[in-house]
């Protein structure tokens, strides 16, 4: 694979690239970025710090970095799909042993000039190697056992460390994140089903199994089951939370109860206001037509990553497209069903709108990548 | 790789089938996340506001200041003392433990206290004060001040507290107040969210207790933000309550001081009332106590003393106490017999010492007898065969209706705690509590206030009045309430013949005033101020027979508790009663020699508003006198500044 692989005629070069980005994309990814901003400002008690103003930092460092990626051609990034994959699974190592621990977890790895969570990186990394596995590997083995096998074990490596950190929430995407990867690239239908067959048929086997002399799980890991299931179980530990939420998604109503006016994140009674629920914020200050709205522009963007995707008829640039889009929409689904209360609570962020400086990195690194994808994209007829 | 455009071919085509069935599954679940938003935020949306309403707003009451007490001057009885305490906030004072030795260097904390601080803070929230101390002097209040920089996180709060700056004098009428305890609770069916604040206090006996409605006065309350620890964040709106009515008792602080001080050393109660108006000038039981130490909170050692005293400072006897009234109740048979016209003015009866009645002889307190006696005598020499006699003729019926037409037997609704009722007795009450029948022997010993009479010092003092004045006076004791004046019904008449009335009155006068009389010691010189009474001396257990033949009779010989209790009532002046006034003084021997000096210096004392001149007193007496009035432990008052109200 090399540089002359792509149509050269068709395909521009330069800065005149820059004409050929997807500014839709741009202008959603600062729309939603935005939103972010303005819920930091309102949870800081309207006050730009200690959260907007590092969050607009970062962002405008990831806008350039975006730039950058876009910029690099496509090929470039599948020969680093490999060193990037091996790469990250040697942070998740050092996570593992030098890891500084937060919150009960360790996640976070310190590079000097910043302060890394590989498991962030990894999600994109993941994407990227499959991605570079499809686009290599001939077309008629693709569902063949061993070469389906193979992807697999990329996939459980990483997530085997992430589990370890501990990091359910993360691990759940690793694992989702590269199914869809290998769904999309054309694994027969025939391994997703039996996979979500035999799971279901395990957790059916667990509850069945339970009161009866076989139950399959000890009593007490049950009970923690079932509270992870249903926190309203437990109102006063993981169940306050969820009721607290709720309480402020709910009392937004129509339209919310304006901007820096909710009376539930101001007074503490969300907890991680400024990181996993800040749509809850959102929601009550601006009620149900800013979340709709939200979920719109994510909406838009998704699209747009799929439409992107079904232009480009190169192997690597449409899967990689299609895995990064997957990835971010999980980011945002599962975060939203948490934060309604239709998700067990798992420690995952809202892209670009929470605070955190990896994710949102990484993330706009990701989109640097559609959007290379998308500049490098093969013209005419090949 | 390079790949057969066949196989691009395949691989676009899968890739597009594939991404079309993601994106779907996609919008799919994005749909579904926008209903649960609507369900949550449309549908739920008044149910969910009213949650986050609920987690936000506190209501606090803010306790209304209580109503003062005032005497009938306008001099304060129970105030609100400002209250300095020194409280603690943990996150502000960084090392708790710190802060608090150096606070104990600079003004003395109790052991006790500097433990249950650091309990106390460790146990609430960080930002939650909790009191060191209490009670700091000016001087204690200063020093913190001055020290501020050096103690962070320790601020002075100003509370109030309720004070009664007479202290023992006014501790049976107004009582005291304290915290709401479960007792409380259980008690009384006050719904008045009140009194669950933890430091809210309330009248538990006397008048702080019976016009507590009106003392406490209505919260008010703010609404506040609280976040989700429950630190307040904002007051959003406040209503101020109404602070408690001021009352105004028709008791003169001086004269109550006097009584107190008067009956010193003594178990007794005296009663001092307007003839006119039945206003309680004083009212008095000994000993007393210091109601201050109550609103403390007394200490197990103090309150030992009190309840193991056996003079029982904290029995309220002028109102509590039920005694045989003994003479005093002479005037109830002699008054009902000549109403009924079984005794005429002029009668006389032999008096040999004794009365055969069947086979029982009731005796004369006179051995020897008082010979040929009328009514005058009877009550100036207090003989008891004449009773014996009349009581027969009048029969008990008419002398229980007497009785109950002068105010005993009956509950006065004074606000005060355990006003007794008394006892007339009927041939029916007998029959229903005893189940005898009433016997001729029963009434004879009635007719002298003994056998089951029993009267309260209060309400010797109201029939004492009501012969006085004639008319059926009721005793008063709270005057004004917030300022507006009390009603009194202008009193009825008794209904009673005014001779009959003089010829009862004729005898009083001469009890104190005749050189036979047997309060003629204690009689007043000055002439417009002269005294008329009636002693009384009744006894708490039954002679018996050897006792009598033996002559075991002294109260001198006998121990304290079987002593005879001493009574007199009076008023004064005799030609104008103004003032009516009961004395009893417990197993106090007899009442010519207990009771009526103690009467005589009220009585003195009320008519001339302040200590009298000697020269009201028999000339022999008053070099005794003189040195009683040095060594009384009056309190000093300012001069009386009457005030209205005034609140710091």
């Amino acid at each position: 694979m090399s540089y002359l692989d792509y149509n050269l005629r068709t395909t521009p070069t330069g800065l005149r690239k820059i004409l050929h980005l997807n500014w839709a994309l741009v202008l959603l990814i600062c729309a939603v970025a935005s939103a972010g901003f303005l819920m930091l400002y309102s949870v800081a008690g309207g006050s730009l710090t200690p959260w907007a103003e590092p969050q607009m930092k970062r962002f405008a460092a990831g806008m350039i970095l975006m730039f950058i990626v876009a910029m690099i051609p496509l090929w470039f990034w599948r020969t680093m799909a490999v060193p990037a994959y091996l790469g990250s699974l040697v942070l998740l190592l050092a996570v593992e042993f030098f890891g500084e621990t937060r919150m009960g977890a360790q996640r976070w790895v310190d590079l000097g000039f910043m302060r890394l969570q590989p498991s962030e990186l990894t999600k994109i990394t993941l994407v990227m190697m499959l991605a570079a596995y499809y686009d290599w590997l001939d077309i008629k083995k693709t569902s063949h056992p061993f070469w389906v096998a193979l992807p697999v074990v990329l996939i459980l490596l990483p997530t085997f460390l992430v589990i370890k950190q501990p990091d359910l929430g993360t691990s759940l995407l690793l694992v989702v994140g590269g199914g869809i990867t290998m769904f999309v690239a054309g694994v027969h239908w025939l391994y997703f089903t039996v996979v979500t067959g035999l799971g279901a048929g395990l957790v059916t086997a667990v509850f069945t199994s339970r009161g009866t002399p076989w139950q399959l799980l000890k009593d007490y890991q049950y009970r923690r089951i079932d509270t992870f299931l249903d926190p309203s179980q437990d109102p006063l530990g993981a169940g306050y939370h969820i009721t607290q939420s709720k309480i402020a998604l709910g009392s937004g109503g129509w339209t919310g109860r304006g901007f820096m006016q909710g009376t539930q994140s101001r007074l503490n009674f969300l907890p991680e206001k400024q990181t996993d629920f800040i749509f809850t914020t959102l929601a009550e200050e601006f009620g149900f037509v800013g979340g709709f709205t939200l979920l719109s522009l994510y909406a838009l963007i998704e699209i747009f990553c799929i439409t992107s995707a079904l232009r480009n008829r190169d192997r690597f640039g449409a899967i990689l497209t299609l895995g990064i889009g997957a990835t971010f929409f999980l980011f945002f689904a599962v975060n939203m069903s948490m934060v309604m209360g239709l998700a067990p609570v798992v420690g995952v962020p809202l892209p670009l709108v929470s605070y955190g400086g990896s994710a949102m990195l990484v993330l706009l690194g990701a989109f640097g990548l559609v959007q290379s994808a998308h500049v490098h994209r093969p013209r005419g007829s090949v | 790789m390079s790949r057969t455009p066949r196989d691009n071919a395949i691989s676009t085509r899968t890739i597009g089938r594939r991404s079309l069935v993601l994106g779907g599954a996609q919008l799919a679940f994005m749909g579904l996340l926008g209903l649960r938003m609507r369900h949550l935020q449309v549908e739920q949306a008044d149910q969910f506001r009213l949650l986050a309403e609920e987690n936000r707003i506190n209501i606090r009451l803010i306790p209304p200041e209580r109503g003062l007490i005032f005497d009938r001057n306008g001099v304060p009885i129970a105030t609100n003392e400002q209250n300095y305490r020194v409280t603690i906030v943990r996150e502000d004072a960084g090392d708790v433990e710190e802060v608090i030795a150096r606070l104990s260097r600079l003004i003395e904390l109790e052991e006790g206290e500097i433990e249950r601080t650091l309990r106390e803070v460790e146990r609430r929230s960080a930002f939650v004060p909790v009191t060191v101390t209490d009670r700091l002097t000016w001087e204690e209040l200063s020093k913190v001040a001055v020290n501020a920089p050096t103690l962070p996180g320790i601020t002075s709060e100003v509370g109030l507290s309720r004070r009664y700056p007479m202290a023992e004098d006014f501790a049976h009428i107004v009582g005291y107040v304290g915290p709401v305890s479960d007792y409380d609770l259980g008690r009384i069916e006050d719904p008045d969210p009140l009194l669950q604040i933890p430091e809210f206090q309330i009248g538990k006996i006397g008048v702080e207790s019976k016009m507590e409605q009106d003392l406490r006065g209505s919260s008010g309350n703010r609404r506040i933000e609280v976040n989700s620890v429950g630190r307040v964040m904002r007051e959003l709106d406040r209503q101020e309550g109404k602070p408690g009515s001021d009352l105004q008792l028709t008791i003169d602080h001086r004269l109550q001081n006097f009584v107190q001080a008067r009956m010193t050393g003594e178990s007794a109660a005296a009663v001092v009332m307007d003839t006119q108006t039945g206003d309680i000038l004083a009212i008095g039981s000994a000993p007393s106590f210091d109601p201050n130490k109550f609103v403390r909170g007394i200490s197990t050692a103090d309150y030992a003393e009190l309840t193991e005293n056996k003079y029982r400072p904290l029995a309220n006897k002028s109102v509590q106490g039920a005694y045989p009234p003994g003479s005093t109740f002479k005037m109830v048979t002699a008054l009902a017999a000549l109403e009924a016209g079984v005794l005429e003015h002029d009668e006389t009866v032999f008096c040999p010492g004794y009365y055969d009645l069947g086979n029982r002889r009731f005796h004369c307190w006179k051995r020897g007898g008082h010979g040929r006696t009328d009514l005058n005598k009877s009550l100036m020499e207090s003989c008891d065969v004449f009773y014996y006699d009349i009581s027969q003729r009048v029969g008990i019926d008419k002398i229980t209706e007497m009785a109950r037409r002068l105010g005993l037997g009956q509950r006065f609704d004074l606000p005060m705690s355990a006003v007794a009722e008394g006892l007339t007795p009927s041939r029916e009450w007998k029959r229903t509590r005893r189940g005898e029948e009433w016997l001729l022997g029963d009434t004879l010993n009635s007719s002298i206030g003994q056998g089951f009479v029993l009267a309260s010092p209060l309400q010797l003092a109201v029939m004492t009045a009501r012969l006085a004045s004639g008319t059926a006076v009721s005793p008063r004791l709270i005057r004004s309430v917030n300022g507006v004046e009390q009603k009194v019904e202008p009193p009825e008449g008794l209904g009673i013949p005014s001779r009959h009335l003089n010829a009862i009155r004729r005898g009083m006068i001469s009890v104190s005033n005749h050189r036979r009389g047997t309060a003629f010691g204690s009689r007043i010189e000055a002439e417009a101020m002269r005294m008329a009474g009636k002693t009384g001396t009744s006894q708490v257990r039954s002679i018996t027979t050897e006792e009598r033949a033996q002559g075991v009779f002294r109260n001198e010989d006998l121990p304290w508790e079987r002593r005879d209790h001493a009574l007199f009532v009076s008023y004064a002046p005799h030609d104008n009663p103004r003032i009516a006034c009961s004395v009893v003084v417990e197993h106090g021997g007899g009442g010519s020699t207990a009771a009526a000096p103690i009467a005589r210096d009220i009585v003195l004392q009320a008519l001339y508003e302040g200590l009298p001149p000697l020269s009201a007193y028999p000339a022999n007496q008053r070099r005794m006198i003189e040195e009683r009035q040095k060594s009384l432990p009056l309190r000093d008052f300012e001069p009386p500044v009457p005030t209205g109200r005034s609140r710091a």
